[in-house]
């Protein structure tokens, strides 16, 4: 990067610089332009400055996967959860990978961010499970709670009313029962997704029994088993956390979830026959011939065939073993029962209302994640916060640019014209492109950006001045103006480029090494100096070529700061430069 | 700044000059003490190291009339840990809590609402998690190294390896006096202040690379001729462009003393108060180590070189038959130490940065 010293070799600008100055002005009305056409008049801001939910997640690698915590599967793991966040009907949420093991979720304001942060941070793990047993939540013995009513009407005990009433709504045509029960998490039914009507809403008389041990596995390990089963108490977050960990598909598994009533209930569950990366896309949506909500799901081809088998299976059995539990995380999101052989398509019904048939929807849909993750911060910043320190930022940039232009008016007289010139230049370039970037690249102006370009002012300063002092040493030689500002620019230039070149290295390093707010303030001054070195090419220098012309100028007035007495010039002036050997040591010792 | 205008001239004339180079023992001294000074106050002091390392909650009350001891006090209470309260500049409070996790911070934020009767939604709650800012801060150390192998290597091509170095010390020292500031202050280290160390890596090298400019172009041909050596050249050159460092630097600073005591000062504590400080501390640093650490340790290394042994060899030499010869023995003594304003002494310094000028100009 350092140039070359071409010597006297004429500097591309010399002869026309208004050329040079008709291509900056077309690159900035084309900018400006676009940043209308566009409509994208500001720069987007970042989450700090209008406010939102930052979530940092960090790739945990599980036991037995170490490498698990790889490019590929942070990859999809961020196209998930990206699909996943939108998935909530949020347009500007950004996911994106940070370092090795992170990955950011911005989320702007006006989205409900807890659930967002349940759907993005908790969801790792999906798996179909067929349930072998269920009961209340709590460590004591399972309460036999018969409730035999057939009547769509019954209401059952509180909690069940509302579950049955969807259920009852619609007029029966086949006539498969869809069994709930007392205190049964289970609100859903599954089946396939021909508009027939499901005709349940009945309660189903439930076995009183304990629950029965996993029909599968020997005999100590189920006893065993049912006694982890039986202390169970899914009211404790720590035992919930805990029942998800190290356990694996093949495993019959404890798990808890909650039911219609929003009450913990506990479950034995099989292993796992179908997993959330079988599910090919799910959503939740009115049918409007029953006017409820439900959830449809398709299968991916292999998926179809799971779960083809899966419902085979679970459809000939007699409740509770009927029902298979989705679980997200060990945690069961939703315990359909199964009436009827299903392949590729099928639909839950039950006790849905929008929100949660919508989030069921994408919890199956973008469920499975390759890795897990666990959130390591969760930032809330509201915009009224952020608004204030942009504001802060901003007051302190102008006052900052104002000194700088007190304090070049006041040491470069004329010549700061130039330079004021120079930085609005700089200014509507730096905004116009980062207004466009906005769209462009998803850039988003944070708080750290903010203070980067106003950082870069003193970086824009500095290259005005190296090719000023130049011009004056070259007054001082006892050049006139023209020739000055010709002979001071091929050094200045190498100079300007030295230095940006490091800072540009510097921006580059941060940007590349770094995270998150740092690599904001990284972009900003590796875009400010780049610019910077354009607008010193193609505007600084030109506008002084124009400038050596005007008389005021060329003749030094004393303001223009370039007066050849002030700066201490030799006289007599002369057009030539001086003989080359330091003949003037004599007179000046 | 007429007087500060006049000064440039002089300066580069060689009417006044301060011999940087012949007295940088007297710098490195300085140097030396401020370095151990840093490593002592990190030793004994440490660094005070914000929530983003340790681990907590931030809360951000909107503006109300609760005071900052009151609000201390229920934070306390309500978190059982240390909280630091501060105001912000409109009458918002900013409170930490370390060392907190989701929800007890929950907790303390309902406990919060309820005793400064603020409602819960309006505080503004923000949880960190201690690894967040451990690996902002490895990260910083990765780029800080990866930063300093590249431009070890870009400055030893674009200059030579010797100018290399010692722009790598300079910067080193400058990093150092920085984080010792923060230890001795007790400023609190936010990665907000990583952010700014980092930047100061560009910026310090950037005063830095400006004088090995100005120097690399009056060392030009220097074994051409007999009269300076090349510490007296290096001086030269940094007395030349003394009025640019000045200037760049006065410049890089203004705005980021307005961002820290207009943009932080008036409206509280933030990240802006973070990153700008630093840079403040560090952006000195930097303007120093170039002027005084920096060009005197080129010259260091140089006059270690066979040929620039040879050159102050020839020069003392001619100087000592001059002297003999009984003419302008002020040759020889600005040679030795040359008196800042004293046009007759530092004058004779002018020469070979004319020539060179003139030389350079002349080829190609």
């Amino acid at each position: 990067m350092a140039a070359p010293n071409r010597g006297r070799r004429p500097a591309g600008a010399q002869g026309k610089p208004g050329r040079t100055l008709v291509l900056i002005l077309i690159a900035m009305v084309a900018l400006t332009g676009g940043m209308f056409w566009a409509g994208q008049l500001t720069p987007r801001l970042g989450i700090d400055l209008a406010g939102g939910t930052t979530i940092t997640l960090k790739a945990k690698s599980q036991p037995g996967q170490e490498n698990a915590v790889n490019e590929t599967n942070m990859k999809t793991a961020v196209g998930i959860i990206e699909r996943r966040v939108n998935g909530l009907g949020v347009t500007e949420s950004e996911v994106q990978t940070q370092g090795d093991d992170n990955i950011i979720v911005n989320i702007p304001k006006g989205t409900n961010s807890q659930q967002a942060r349940e759907q993005v941070g908790t969801t790792a793990q999906l798996y179909f499970r067929p349930v072998l047993t269920y009961a209340p939540g709590t460590p004591s013995a399972p309460q036999p709670t018969p409730a035999p009513s057939a009547s769509a009407g019954d209401k059952g005990k509180g909690d069940k009313g509302k579950d049955e009433k969807d259920k009852a709504t619609p007029p029966s045509g086949t006539p498969t029962a869809t069994p709930t029960t007392q205190g049964r998490a289970v609100t859903d039914a599954l089946k396939a997704p021909t508009p027939t009507p499901t005709p349940s809403g009945a309660d189903k008389p439930k076995s009183s029994e304990p629950p029965k041990p996993p029909p599968s596995g020997d005999a100590a390990g189920a006893a065993k088993l049912e006694k982890q089963f039986t202390a169970l108490d899914c009211t404790d977050k720590k035992v919930r956390g805990a029942l998800g960990d190290n356990v694996k598909p093949s495993d019959t598994a404890l798990a808890c979830g909650k039911n219609a009533a929003g009450e913990w209930e506990k479950y034995i569950l099989g292993p796992a026959e179908v997993s959330g990366k079988d599910v090919d896309d799910a959503k939740g949506q009115l049918d409007q011939q029953r006017g409820m909500w439900i959830v449809t799901m398709d299968f991916t081809d292999s998926g179809s065939k799971k779960f083809q088998k899966i419902t085979s299976k679970l459809s000939q059995q007699q409740p509770p073993m009927n029902q298979f539990a989705i679980v997200l995380d060990g945690e069961v999101v939703s315990a359909p029962s199964v009436n009827q052989t299903l392949t590729a398509n099928a639909e839950i019904s039950g006790s849905f209302d929008q929100e949660s048939a919508q989030n069921l929807g994408n919890i199956l849909s973008y469920g499975a994640l390759p890795l897990s993750f666990e959130e390591q911060s969760v930032t809330t910043v509201t915009a009224a916060l952020g608004g204030e320190q942009l504001k802060a930022g901003l007051i302190a940039g102008a006052i900052g640019l104002a000194l700088v232009i007190i304090y070049l008016v006041a040491y470069y007289r004329g010549l700061a014209l130039v330079a004021i010139l120079s930085l609005l230049v700089s200014a509507i370039l730096t905004y116009t492109i980062m207004a466009l970037l906005g769209p462009g690249i998803g850039f988003a102006l944070n708080l750290p950006a903010v203070c980067g370009a106003i950082v870069a002012i003193g970086i824009t300063a500095d290259s005005f001045i190296v090719y000023f002092e130049r011009i004056r040493d070259e007054i001082r030689e006892g050049r006139t103006l023209r020739p000055a500002v010709e002979r001071a620019w091929p050094r200045a230039r190498r100079t300007i480029l030295v230095s940006d070149f490091v800072s540009f290295l510097a921006a580059a390093v941060l940007f590349v090494v770094t995270v998150g707010k740092v690599q904001g303030f990284a972009f900003t001054l590796g875009l400010t100096t780049l610019l910077d070195v354009v607008v010193v090419f193609f505007f600084t220098k030109p506008v002084m070529t124009l400038l050596a012309r005007k008389p005021f100028f060329a003749n030094g007035h004393p303001w223009s700061g370039l007066d050849p007495k002030r700066l201490g010039a030799k006289p007599p002036l002369r057009r030539s430069r001086r003989a080359s050997t330091p003949t003037d040591h004599p007179k000046e010792a | 700044m007429s007087r500060l205008g006049t000064l440039g001239a002089r300066l580069y004339r060689g009417e006044v000059g301060y011999d940087f180079v012949a007295k940088r023992k007297i710098w490195y001294g300085v140097s030396i003490l401020i370095t151990i000074t840093a490593i002592v106050g990190l030793a004994v002091q440490g660094l005070n190291l914000g929530i983003e390392f340790k681990g907590g909650a931030v809360f951000t009350t909107p503006s109300s009339s609760v005071s900052v001891s009151q609000a201390q006090e229920h934070a306390e209470e309500a978190s059982g840990h240390d909280a630091i309260v501060q105001k912000l500049g409109n009458g918002a409070l900013r409170i930490q809590v370390s060392e907190l996790d989701q929800a007890q911070a929950n907790k303390v934020n309902e406990a919060l609402a309820e005793d400064l009767q603020i409602p819960v939604e309006k505080i503004n709650a923000e949880i960190v998690g201690p690894s967040w800012g451990e690996q902002i801060a490895n990260k910083a150390w990765t780029g800080l190294a990866v930063f300093m192998l590249l431009v070890v290597v870009y400055l030893a091509i674009a200059f030579e390896w010797r100018m290399a170095v010692a722009a790598l010390i300079a910067l080193i020292h400058d990093l150092t006096i920085t984080i010792g500031v923060y230890a001795l202050v007790g400023f609190e280290v936010t990665p907000g202040t990583v952010i700014g160390l980092l930047t100061i890596l560009g910026y310090s090298l950037y005063d830095t690379v400006v004088v090995f400019d100005g120097l690399k172009e009056g060392a030009k041909d220097i074994t051409k001729q007999t009269r300076y050596t090349y510490s007296e050249v290096a001086n030269r050159s940094l007395n030349g462009t003394l009025v640019r460092s000045i200037n760049t630097t006065v410049v890089a600073l203004l705005p980021v003393a307005g961002l820290l005591f207009i943009g932080g000062g008036v409206l509280g504590a933030g990240m802006l108060n973070d990153i700008s400080l630093s840079l403040f501390v560090g952006l000195a640093a930097g303007a120093y180590s170039s002027i005084f650490i920096a060009t005197p340790l080129v010259a260091d290394l140089k006059e270690r070189e066979p040929q620039m042994k040879a050159l102050k060899k020839r020069v003392l030499a001619k100087r000592a038959a001059a002297a003999a010869k009984g003419e302008s023995a002020d040759d020889s003594d600005a040679a030795q130490d040359a008196i800042p304003g004293d046009a007759a002494t530092a004058g004779a310094v002018v020469g070979p940065r004319n020539r060179g000028r003139g030389r350079s100009s002349d080829k190609r």
